[in-house]
């Protein structure tokens, strides 16, 4: 049994209406709400496996099913959903980790009062996620990449009464919306070039070849068009996956709760920038066959991810929050992600994506599972000893770290790094990326030994952690899952039977390599990761911290190096002070000449008006009056009444008027003459 | 469609009934008004239900009023009109929902409402440029009352410098029409008889012509940097006429543009057109930029109606059937979000806590006081930011995607201020919902409950932003037939570059 395409919309209709339960249950329908939303996610998990069926079945076939949304006025503007393996892979791993993780949220969400509200927005998130994955159209999955940030903002901010979790929430909103600007323009752009915003279309979607083809024109700065349309909808995946340098928003994310940062800021919607690029490869790619461009697309998606990566990894040695370090790790793997596309290997990055979801999910879960247990304690210098209390949750966060960090052969994360430094390798352009990568590998063998190091090892540093106990199995449960899946994951894309990456290039059959082709390289990676570990246990574990107010053992080595790192080499500060400082004074710019100038000018013409009135009734009272009044004195009739009538305002306005209807006449009549 | 002038007798009619009933008791007038405001709005239905598109003014009458002029009772509808007065009547309706609490002279306050929806509803089926003028003045009067006595903060000033601002844009637009019914030479003032005459106008007359009547009307709209009237008068104005103004009264000004000025002088349109668009892209982001820094809540609001209205103006100033369709989408979408808007903050909000600063109610726990409001204002921000699932997408989009095709750079600049948007909505909605709650105690704020009015008014716009957010085509199947007539199609080919 396979879902079909034209049903394929029913995988994010169930939590949309999981979500409608959720708003209009009572505020004590907690467990209808969350029912509701489990139930729907399961539903949704079901038809998502239903829909890989349909997809295996065809890999290299684009299933379609478009209809039009509203007219434009030249032609319909098209949406659609599709079906292929990318989606089906990606639809199948959003709906099962969403499912745990929403099951993990009835454990760790069980006190707040705003639980109903809660999983209404978890519900709304993982429609809007599932329809960005199922869309056929670059504008349907811009409208659901505008919900899930939607979703982000309203989840990040649910404890909102803290004023930072605000603040980040509207920080997050406002900085990915910086790079969706340069996707609406993108996408504006290709409408008006391609006249359809539809991936596929029977060979009339714009990444179909005709279409391709029209693409390749240069623009008069020496930018192929697809060059140019490609980088604006990168700004979009910049915004969203955290890279650089829009990724201050990431780390801050990490206010909302923890089910929140495992799902949506680690396993899926961070990732959507990924999927996107992936999504519009052959857009990407359109720009490679050019010889005599600057730059391609893809070589500025190389340089970004690689940055990125080496950039998150350094900055997450020196955090102290346990959700921060993961969120510098998530960071960094996403840059991974980005330097696989930008080499040419969209496969490598969605198999990365899959494994990074599973394991890093895991780790989110599991450091929920610890603040949990720790009474809301983040800070890892107060942690410790928890390996004793917390058997499951520290079995389970050790195989998600070593899945991260790559430990080789058992787990999945080392074979999906493996596969993007080797894509890294080979790349043509050149090898900076790849020094990068290196480099980055070592690094999160490091800080992850330290992570591990002082949250698990040793005796507990604070109260909260002495009282830590483990959790009950709602929560306990999804992160032994997860941990099974970190580790069995890697069985689908072995490089002797790469199953997933066949199947996502639309091949029937599996073409293994031989287990020792790119050993070398393999290699140098196990002696990488050993590398990193060995330091961090060098410094982290051999002498375990003492207390909570122990120096690191890093910042005594090089204070300056960890001060810098740890305040985020300064991002923050310089945005704040570049463009917010703008942005600010722009605001204050516009506010004042809208008070003082134009509303200066409006009032100085009434303040005009007045003193006009006034001089006109002056002038009345002394001298027409006088005039007048003279008159009738002499005349000694009914003057002196009929001129009483006369003074006062009315008579200035009348006069004001009169005046205008003479030049209004006269234009007449100059108009008339012609 | 023969129901349409309707509107314009029955809403005259209930002004008379309501101040007759207002005599007697507060509730009558209420409830005439409401009844008025429902059947003026179930009029437009009613047109609406069996309306063909078609590709031309439909008439509906046509005599002589003073012939020694050429001046005709000359009504007549199309696809945008009546998308227009549908809005109309929306918006009627839900004003008077929400002045349901309106305790002092009930009578005259809704005599004066619904005779400023009488001049609003002629305005928008005035085929004839004097009828138009005269309706159009009908309008402006009564709210220059319903400012000055039912309004707030710095009523008296607000209300003036709306009215001279206003008078000073019919000033230009009675001038230019004027020249023009002179230069034509015995036309009369039919519009397409106008029209017709314009195509013999010299260079200068159509600049000039054009000039006079687009500043005026655009002053009503809010054009940038005629704007200033506009928040002032939001601030002063009592919450159904602050929800007419922005709602209905600045559509005037740009219906008056698309009706009037733009076909009837395409020689002058064309002239002015990158300039026009260049001032609505400016009022865009500026007002955009002011409303980040304003500490009155209504003031926030003002500005982001100055900002939207530049999407329209931005639609108008594309000239293709594509921007145009979005233009008047926009005007829909945005006579919906900014009424729910004000409705929030001057009804639900003002009026239970007395203040508007947003200091203040930043210490209030406002979202836990009145959730319902919290709740309308959250999901109205994210409508006026442009989210998907509500009118102002489809409507921006669209604008944007046709001035995509005139100019890429205009809409390049644009699109800035979707950004500008999300930063003073989110703003606004923190601060003022959601602000610091852990400090004050919940029982210091006794507020009462929200009404049923108001929560009918609110769901029947909540209901109108997400339909046609959903499904635009339901208004843009009436608009675009009508953008598709013969002078609209002279003005989209011969105007566009």
């Amino acid at each position: 049994m396979t879902l079909a395409v034209q049903h394929l919309w029913l995988i994010p209709a169930l939590p949309l209406a999981a979500a409608a339960v959720g708003a209009l249950a009572p505020r004590s329908g907690r467990t209808l709400a969350a029912g509701a939303a489990i139930g729907a996610m399961a539903g949704s998990f079901i038809l998502a496996c239903l829909a890989l069926a349909g997809a295996l079945a065809d890999p290299a076939a684009h299933q379609v099913f478009n209809f039009a949304w509203f007219d434009l006025g030249f032609g319909a503007l098209r949406l659609g959903f599709l079906l292929d393996p990318l989606t089906a892979f990606m639809c199948v791993m959003v709906a099962f980790v969403s499912l745990l993780i929403f099951i993990f949220s009835t454990g760790y969400m069980k006190e707040d009062a705003n639980y109903k509200q809660f999983f209404c927005f978890l519900s709304l998130f993982a429609a809007a996620m599932l329809g960005l994955v199922v869309a056929n159209s670059l504008l349907l999955l811009f409208v659901c990449w505008e919900l899930v940030g939607l979703a982000s903002y309203l989840l990040i901010g649910f404890w909102f009464h803290k004023p930072s979790a605000a603040a980040a929430a509207k920080k997050a909103f406002i900085t990915t919306r910086i790079g969706d600007l340069g996707f609406l323009l993108g996408l504006l752009w290709l409408q008006d070039n391609q006249g359809t915003l539809l991936f596929y279309d029977g060979g009339a979607g714009f990444l179909e070849a005709a279409a391709l083809a029209n693409l390749s024109h240069l623009l008069p700065c020496g930018l192929a068009v697809s060059t140019a349309i490609g980088l604006l909808i990168f700004c979009g995946a910049v915004g969203k996956s955290g890279q650089f340098p829009l990724h201050v928003w990431l780390p801050d994310a990490m206010e909302g709760p923890t089910p929140v940062s495992a799902l949506i800021h680690a396993a899926t919607m961070v990732a959507a920038g990924v999927f996107l690029i992936a999504r519009v490869y052959p857009l990407m790619t359109a720009d490679q066959a050019l010889a005599n461009v600057p730059v391609h697309a893809l070589t500025v998606v190389a340089f970004i991810g690689a940055f990125t990566a080496l950039l998150g990894a350094l900055i997450a040695v020196a955090q102290n929050d346990i959700k921060r370090i993961l969120a510098f790790s998530t960071v960094s793997q996403l840059g991974y992600m980005m330097l696989a596309l930008g080499v040419g290997s969209w496969v490598a990055a969605i198999f990365h994506l899959l494994t990074h979801a599973f394991f890093k999910a895991l780790l989110f879960l599991g450091a929920g599972s610890v603040i949990h247990a720790a009474h809301h304690e983040q800070d890892i210098r107060a942690l410790g000893g928890l390996s004793k209390k917390m058997k499951v949750t520290y079995l389970t966060f050790a195989l998600g770290t070593m899945a991260l960090v790559g430990v080789p052969l058992l787990f999945s994360g080392f074979w999906s790094k493996e596969a993007i430094l080797h894509a890294a390798h080979g790349w043509r352009v050149s090898h900076l990326p790849f020094y990068a990568a290196v480099l980055g590998v070592v690094l999160t063998a490091f800080y992850n030994t330290r992570l591990m190091a002082e949250t698990f090892f040793g005796s507990p540093r604070s109260e909260n952690a002495a009282h830590a106990r483990e959790n009950g199995p709602a929560m306990t449960l999804p992160l032994v899952i997860l941990a099974a899946c970190a580790v069995l994951l890697s069985l689908v894309n072995l490089p002797s039977y790469p199953w997933l990456a066949a199947k996502l290039l639309g091949e029937q059959e599996v073409r293994g390599h031989p287990i020792f082709e790119g050993a070398g390289l393999m290699g140098l990676s196990v002696v990488l990761v050993a590398l990193g570990v060995g330091l961090g246990w060098a410094l982290y574990g051999r002498s375990l911290r003492a207390n909570s107010a122990a120096k690191d053992p890093l910042a005594v080595r090089a204070p300056g190096v960890i001060a810098a790192l740890a305040n985020r080499l300064g991002f923050d500060e310089l945005y704040a002070a570049t463009v917010g400082r703008l942005n600010a004074a722009l605001a204050t710019l516009a506010d004042v000449l809208d008070r003082f100038v134009w509303g200066g000018a409006v009032d100085f013409l009434a303040a005009l008006g007045q003193f006009t009135g006034l001089v006109t009734r002056e002038t009345d009272e002394r001298t027409l009056n006088g005039g007048f009044d003279t008159t009738s004195d002499k005349l000694r009739g009914a003057g002196q009444a009929y001129s009483q009538a006369q003074t006062g305002e009315a008579h200035g306005y009348l006069r004001t008027l009169a005046l205008g209807f003479v030049i209004l006449l006269l234009l007449v009549v100059l108009g008339g003459a012609r | 469609m023969n129901a349409l002038p309707c509107t314009i007798y029955v809403a005259f009619t209930g002004a008379l009934l309501a101040l007759v009933a207002g005599a007697r008791s507060a509730q009558a007038a209420r409830v005439v008004a409401l009844l008025t405001a429902l059947t003026v709005w179930g009029l437009t239905l009613y047109a609406a239900s069996g309306f063909v598109p078609a590709a031309a003014l439909q008439d509906l009458i046509n005599i002589p009023w003073i012939p020694e002029l050429g001046i005709r009772y000359h009504l007549a509808a199309d696809g945008i009109s009546l998308t227009l007065l549908v809005l109309t009547g929306l918006a009627a309706t839900t004003g008077v929902l929400f002045s349901w609490n309106i305790g002092e002279r009930v009578g005259e306050f809704f005599a004066l409402y619904l005779a400023l929806i009488g001049g609003v509803c002629g305005v928008f089926l005035s085929a004839d440029a004097f009828a138009l003028f005269v309706f159009y003045e009908i309008a402006i009067v009564p709210k220059y009352f319903l400012i000055a006595n039912w309004g707030s903060t710095n009523r008296e000033y607000g209300a003036m410098k709306l009215v001279l601002y206003s008078f000073a844009g019919s000033a230009l637009v009675l001038a230019g029409v004027l020249w023009a019914y002179a230069a034509a030479d015995g036309a009369g003032f039919g519009l397409a008889q106008l029209a017709e005459a314009a195509t013999r106008f010299t260079h200068v007359q159509q600049l000039g012509m054009f000039a006079l009547v687009f500043t005026g009307f655009a002053v009503l709209a809010g054009m940038f940097p005629f704007h200033t009237w506009a928040p002032t008068g939001h601030v002063a104005a009592p919450t159904a006429a602050s929800m007419l103004l922005a709602g209905v009264v600045m559509k005037l000004g740009a219906y008056g543009c698309l009706r009037v000025a733009m076909p009837l002088f395409p020689v002058g349109f064309a002239f002015f057109q990158p300039a026009i668009a260049w001032l609505a892209i400016a009022g865009i982001l500026y007002a955009g930029f002011v409303a980040l820094v304003q500490e009155d809540f209504k003031f926030v609001i003002g500005y982001s109606s100055v900002s939207h209205m530049g999407f329209v103006l931005l639609g108008l100033a594309a000239a293709n059937a594509t921007a145009a369709g979005g233009a008047v989408l926009q005007m829909f979408s945005h006579g919906v979000i900014a009424g729910l808007l004000f409705a929030v903050v001057g009804r639900m909000v003002y009026e239970r806590t007395h203040t508007r600063q947003l200091a203040d109610l930043r210490a209030m726990p406002l979202h836990r006081l009145i959730p319902f409001a919290a709740v309308v204002f959250v999901l109205a921000g994210l409508a006026s930011m442009g989210l998907p699932g509500f009118s102002g997408f489809p409507a921006e989009l669209t604008i944007l995607v046709g001035t995509w095709q005139t100019r890429p750079l205009w809409a390049l600049a644009a699109a800035g201020g979707v950004l500008v948007a999300a930063a003073f909505t989110l703003r606004a909605i923190q601060v003022s919902f959601f602000g610091k709650v852990e400090r004050v105690e919940v029982n210091a704020h006794h507020l009462p409950p929200i009404t049923w009015p108001e929560k009918a008014g609110a769901l029947l716009l909540l209901g109108a932003t997400i339909y046609i957010g959903l499904c635009p085509d339901a208004l843009l199947d009436w608009i675009r037939p009508a953008l598709r007539s013969p002078l609209f199609h002279a003005l989209f080919t011969g105007g566009a570059s």
